[in-house]
């Protein structure tokens, strides 16, 4: 059995031990839990690694050697109609695959009190993480929906049942805007299937098999909107900040932190497939996009409720990486992956941080803090930290992508380019005002609450995940050239895809 | 490599008071106040020592050379563009070195002294290494990515240290005004940055500032506007400039950012940080110097600022908020020097490299002086002091220095450096901005004057406060009497033999310049003399004489109040608020509709099941008989035109309900109540 | 002397057929709907027999099918009529009308 399918795998085994144990053994079950995604996480780290080790000895930047697969495992699964189990992944899958990881073993730490239901709960949550890591994994576009929809589908009972405030009626748009995006997928799954008539679902053979220019005119959209939807595309984000406001603490982490980046992922994949589609459609998904950021960090200032302001940020952060993509740029595109996984990693910890004040203050509304410092100035730091990253402040994550998707996107060279570029850049400003307005707003000042001067700071278990996300946050800020090197290779591909629809489409 | 050991771990620099913000954030910040200041202020000394060995070596064996001992690719953008982190040695980095180390180390002693008893002690100490280390990087940075990373950083030190007293709601609203105003003009340089990427292809100074890369810049024409890419781009680095050096009109935050304890107005917001923005034009010199527009602007930003701050420090009445605005004129005489040097006759540059290292010296010695002052009275309302001299006798002698330096006095560092911007803006042909600068020389020995008397001299006006007054601690003291040192003596440094820009020749002290120069000083601090030696009505008198131009100075020209209009009404108000109704009720509307649109079709259609088994049976029917008479017909258009009819039929029906429905508003859709 | 032809069979086949499902469509009784639901078989195996008689008198495929249909109509009459007591004992009548639990 391969490192990919283990890694898939092992939560999937967690989740039939845990339906198996009792449902008392509420310690039992989480250590289980836990266990299976510290194991995960090793396994991660030792295919990062692994990974960096394979790339260092090829040639330096710039050659655009396409990097084969890796790790591949590859069975035929139902072969008449070309399905095949199909691992493999590149530098982009690797790191993604590392962010999944992290991002749930902080989750699994940071619902260590969870009590309610705690058997169901953990089978759900580790259910839907083997869903993800198994679509970082997959290369075959069939397997690649089907454990896109495990990834998904548990979302729905994991709102509805934990969640807060109007929960089903949030578990239900988010399912259901989800669920149209997966409708518009499996279509251009099963159009790119028989134009290509390759008789394959395997990505390469079917980004080999051109798919004419004219199928891709319309599908690319069609495909580009599907993944759009989960990755928080403007108008159809209007799932994430609902369902992120009633998502429990290690929910929000997860779909937040890692969901949301399967969209940026799967519009990255439909951009290999489909090279002259995006040349067509880029500048249009560029504009939407720009809406995205800009108009995302302006809604965020007016919210003051801790969970709206951090899904607002998530549809500006995330309409980044859309954005990114859709320059089409090496360098943009460099920087949309590099936001994916600096953005998991603000927003894990952000989500993780609103659970555990929550879980101290009973409120979630800005208006009724203020001066938590004084009584919490571990998580305060945190926040700080966390703050910080968002509005792009070098040194830690979200700068490297920040200037990278800037500096991609400028090179486009037209007017029009230009002034979203400059709209974009300017968001910063935005970011920094609201990000601004809650930190202070909640920790400086007096403290407004007298209730709050009894509260206390982040316990040990606490401290782990939020210690993780701090550290990764800081070191992927200030030595970015292991993200670069994984990316850079794993982008070659769709580079030379989209070269050479460029060349075609000239006259 | 150069052989020369301090050049050569010149990165050690920086990296010291990194890992004594690190060591004292981390580890030692909760074994006390004692180890905390101890490690920080060994990481300085450390940090001092190298730095100060870097400039001997560089001065002694490699003066007027540019060398990058040490450069690694931090972020590669493409395989042309590379972002590099690195350490750049030239004449003016090797002086802001010397310059920062310095200040720094002494203002942390100090601190020791100011902060002792404070609950946040080893955090103020952890957060100045932090911003040490930031400024280091900053001027050691070798590309202009290198710079803007730096710049940020310590733009956060500073909102982090002015929010230091974070209970305190003023110092909040303080160092949040202070971060997104910078952030904003950062957006400028954030801009430049991506025009540089773009049109120059590189991101490193050397690179940027060679003559070739200049001329070809110069060359680019923009496909917009349809103006070169020099002068554009040259402007947006200088609107990052002028943001950190709060120049005219993005001044705002530095008199707010007095709320920060006062060595860090000392050590940031008069010495060290604000002068970054001038740093900046220097460092890319050639660029703004090739381009008349931009040099242009540099200049009359600056002539203004200068003037305008120095009007507004005349009617203020916090003894911080003066020396901040006195701060102020002082960069925009700065700036205004760079603005008046070219290429050929690069005195200007000289001279404003000179004045800011003397500024530092006397700015950073009169906050600290202040500070001893505030330390002593508790109060920083000048009406309240008076008479201090015989409370505080050390404090007012070295204030006394700065004073004298500021205010253009010979011997004093102060006079030569303005002078030499005097000088640099006749040599080029200025003669307006030189009759501006000599105006702002008086009000400068004017207002600082009036500060002096007002604080040491005239009579006690709080006696209780006046009465508990006592000098500061040795450790606070000693710092004073250190810096009153360079402050007297800097100026007769031959300063122009270190840090030039082309061939310079001698430079005399031209009295045809310094006279009326001296004259003009002594004549502010006369007037200041005759005004406020003793306490007197007249200041009085003439401010109600003048009360209407009196009141809008004292107000700032209500800039403030524009600003918060602007971004509280109109951008808050009528740009996001509308922004969020918008999404709430129409974007999430149009997706909540779609929803309640197969909400209300399932309802409709509801109707036609009706549970009795007849009507299945007569559907069922109906439908076979269709499908009977389309087989026995084989008519293909018949079973379409058939199938449409039964689907108007059950869209009539779906209608039919629904206008029924709204009519009666029977069952009104339950919409969940949201944010 | 002329017999009834095929027509006068389809004929009454189909009067048979129509009267069955008058009675389906318009019974409130279920035992009544039952009947009508016989008529209905019994008119496709009349035209079973007709065909087989006149068209394909040699195709016993004809001859089987009404037996196939008797069979199926007496299953069907006892399935129903079971169905029928346990309706009846649980709502103590047999009108389709007012049997509507499964409106929408």
């Amino acid at each position: 059995m391969g490192l990919l399918t283990t890694i898939i795998l092992i939560p999937l085994l967690a989740v039939f031990v845990i339906v198996l144990l009792p449902d008392r053994q509420k310690q039992a079950i989480k250590w289980v839990a836990l266990a299976a995604t510290g194991i995960d996480l090793g396994l991660s780290i030792y295919l990062l690694v692994d990974y960096l080790h394979l790339i260092s000895g090829l040639p330096g930047s710039g050659t655009s050697t396409a990097l084969s697969l890796q790790y591949v495992e590859r069975h035929v699964w139902l072969g008449r109609l070309g399905i095949e189990y199909f691992l493999g992944v590149d530098g982009i899958s690797v790191l993604m695959i590392f962010l999944t990881a992290v991002v749930i073993f902080c989750g699994v730490c940071a619902s260590w009190k969870h009590e309610y239901r705690t058997k169901e709960f953990f089978a759900f949550l580790l259910l839907l993480v083997t869903g993800v890591f198994g679509v970082f994994a997959a290369h075959d576009l069939f397997l690649f929906f089907l454990f896109y929809e495990v990834a998904v589908l548990p979302m729905y009972v994991l709102i509805g049942l934990w969640g807060t405030g109007p929960k089903e009626y949030s578990a239900m748009k988010l399912t259901l805007m989800l669920m149209g995006g997966s409708a518009l997928i499996v279509v251009g799954i099963l159009v790119l299937y028989f134009q290509a008539g390759v008789g394959s679902f395997s990505m390469s053979a079917i980004a080999q098999a051109k798919i004419p220019a004219s199928t891709q005119a319309w599908l690319f959209p069609i495909m580009f909107f599907g993944f759009g939807t989960l990755g928080g595309l403007w108008p159809f984000h209007t799932w994430s900040p609902d369902g992120h406001a009633s998502a429990p603490t290690a929910v929000s982490m997860l779909h937040a932190g890692v969901l949301m980046k399967l969209g940026g992922y799967g519009c990255l994949k439909t951009i290999y497939l489909m090279p002259e589609g995006a040349l067509m459609w880029g500048t249009f998904f560029m504009v939407l996009t720009t809406v995205n950021i800009f108009y995302g960090a302006l809604v965020a200032i007016q919210k003051t409720d801790l969970k709206y302001i951090t899904a607002y940020s998530s549809v500006s952060h995330c309409g980044l990486v859309l954005f990114g993509l859709g320059t089409l740029n090496a360098t943009a595109m460099q920087g949309a992956v590099v936001q994916m996984f600096a953005h998991g990693l603000m927003t894990a910890l952000f989500f993780a941080l609103i659970g555990m004040i929550y879980g101290r203050t009973h409120t979630r509304y800005i208006t009724e803090m203020g001066g938590l410092f004084k009584v919490m100035p571990f998580l305060g730091v945190a926040y700080m930290v966390g703050g910080f990253a968002g509005l792009g402040l070098p040194g830690l994550a979200g700068f490297i992508a920040e200037v990278q998707v800037f500096i991609g996107a400028f090179a486009l060279n037209s007017i029009g380019h230009r002034l979203l570029t400059i709209l974009v850049a300017a968001s910063v400003v935005t970011t920094a005002v609201y990000i601004l307005r809650f930190l202070t707003r909640m920790f400086y000042g007096p403290l407004q609450n007298p209730e709050h001067a009894k509260l206390t700071d982040a316990t040990f278990v606490e401290r782990v995940p939020l210690t993780i996300l701090v550290f990764l946050l800081a070191f992927a800020g200030m030595f970015p050239g292991w993200m670069i090197r994984l990316i850079e290779y794993s982008l070659a591909p769709v580079m030379a895809n989209l070269e050479q629809a460029r060349r075609a489409m000239l006259p | 490599m150069t052989g020369h050991w301090f050049i050569d771990h010149l990165w050690l620099v920086p990296l010291f008071p990194f890992l004594g913000f690190l060591l004292v954030g981390l580890v030692i910040r909760p074994l006390g106040d004692r180890p905390s200041s101890t490690v920080a202020i060994l990481a300085m000394v450390a940090s001092a020592v190298v730095g100060w060995g870097a400039a001997f070596q560089y001065f002694t064996h490699h003066a007027g050379e540019t060398l990058v001992p040490w450069q690694y690719e931090w972020l590669r953008f493409s395989p042309t563009l590379v972002g590099n982190m690195g350490v750049l040695v030239d004449d003016i980095s090797m002086l802001l070195v010397l310059v920062v180390t310095t200040i720094s180390l002494l203002i942390h002693v100090y601190s020791q002294g100011y902060m002792r008893g404070d609950p946040g002690y080893p955090r103020f100490f952890s957060f100045l290494n932090l911003f040490t280390f930031s400024m280091l990087g900053l001027v050691l940075a070798c590309s202009v990515l290198q710079m803007f990373i730096f710049w940020e950083l310590v733009g956060v030190s500073s909102f982090l240290l002015i929010g230091f007293y974070w209970a305190k709601p003023s110092a909040v609203s303080a160092c949040k005004k202070a971060f997104i105003v910078t952030r904003f003009a950062d957006l400028g340089f954030l801009l430049g940055l991506l025009m540089l990427s773009y049109y120059a292809k590189g991101l490193d100074f050397t690179f940027l500032t060679s003559p070739e890369t200049v001329a070809k810049l110069a060359r680019t024409t923009l496909p917009f506007l349809g103006v070169s890419a020099l002068p554009l781009s040259a402007i947006l680095i200088f609107c990052g400039a002028a943001g950190k050096s709060a120049m005219f009109p993005l001044h705002i935050w530095l008199p707010d950012a007095m709320e920060g304890p006062t060595p860090v107005s000392a050590l940031i917001h008069a010495a060290t940080m604000v002068v970054a923005g001038v740093y900046l034009v220097a460092r890319m010199f050639p660029m703004f110097a090739a381009s008349e527009p931009a040099i242009l602007t540099v200049m009359s930003i600056g002539a203004f600022t200068a003037l305008f701050a120095a009007v507004i420090a005349v009617t203020q009445f916090d003894i911080k908020r003066v020396l901040a605005y006195s701060t102020l004129s002082q960069l925009g005489y700065m700036m205004l020097a760079l603005g008046v040097a070219t290429l050929d006759k690069p005195l200007g540059f000289t001279a404003s490299m000179f004045h800011l290292t003397t500024h530092a010296c006397f700015k950073a010695l009169l906050f600290l002086g202040a500070g001893s002052v505030i330390h002593a009275v508790h109060t920083n309302d000048m009406r309240e002091m008076g008479g201090l001299r015989r409370k505080l006798p050390i404090t007012h002698a070295t204030f006394l220095i700065a004073c004298l330096a500021i205010a253009g006095v010979p011997p004093f560092s102060g006079f030569f450096s303005k002078d030499e911007i005097l000088a640099a803006a006749v040599e080029n042909g200025h003669y307006f901005v030189f009759a501006l600068a000599l105006g702002v020389a008086g009000l400068t020995a004017f207002y600082m004057f009036r500060l002096y008397f007002m604080t040491f001299w005239s009579e006690p006006q709080d006696h209780e406060k006046y009465h508990h007054a006592h000098e500061s601690p040795w450790s606070m003291t000693s710092v004073l009497i250190v810096l009153a040192v360079p402050t007297a003596l800097l100026g007769l440094v031959p300063f122009g033999h270190y840090v030039h820009r082309g061939e310079l020749e001698h430079h005399g002290i031209n009295w045809l310049i310094a006279g009326p120069a001296i004259l003009v000083g002594l004549a502010g601090i006369a007037v200041a003399f005759m005004l406020y030696f003793r306490p007197n009505g007249l200041p009085d008198r003439i401010a109600f004489a003048f009360s209407g131009i009196y009141r809008v100075i004292r107000d700032k020209f209500y800039i403030d109040e524009l600003y918060l209009f602007v971004t509280h009404h109109v951008i808050f108000r009528y740009v996001s608020a509308p922004f969020n109704w918008f999404d709430r009720h129409c974007v999430d509307g149009l997706m909540d509709l779609t929803a309640q649109s197969a909400l209300l079709s399932g309802r409709s259609l509801r109707r036609t099941v009706t549970g009795h088994l007849q009507t299945y049976l007569l559907w069922a029917w109906l439908g076979s008989a269709v499908l009977a008479l389309v087989v026995w017909q084989m008519q293909a258009a018949l079973g379409w035109a058939l199938t449409f009819v039964g689907l108007g039929i059950i869209a009539g029906i779906f209608a039919w309900q629904w206008v029924l429905q709204l009519l009666n508003r029977s069952e009104p859709l339950k919409r969940i109540e949201k944010d | 002397m002329n017999g009834p032809t095929l027509e006068h069979y389809l004929v009454f086949s189909a009067l048979l057929f129509c009267i069955g499902l008058y009675g389906m469509l318009t019974r409130r009784n279920l035992i009544a709907m039952l009947m009508s639901v016989e008529l209905v078989l019994n008119a496709a195996a009349l035209n079973f027999v007709a065909f087989h008689h006149f068209l394909f008198p040699g195709d016993s495929g004809g001859a089987v099918f009404p037996i196939f249909i008797i069979a199926v109509a007496a299953a069907e009459a006892a399935v129903a009529l079971a169905i029928f007591i346990a309706l009846f004992r649980h709502q103590q009548h047999l009108d389709v009308q007012q049997s509507d639990s499964l409106k929408g």
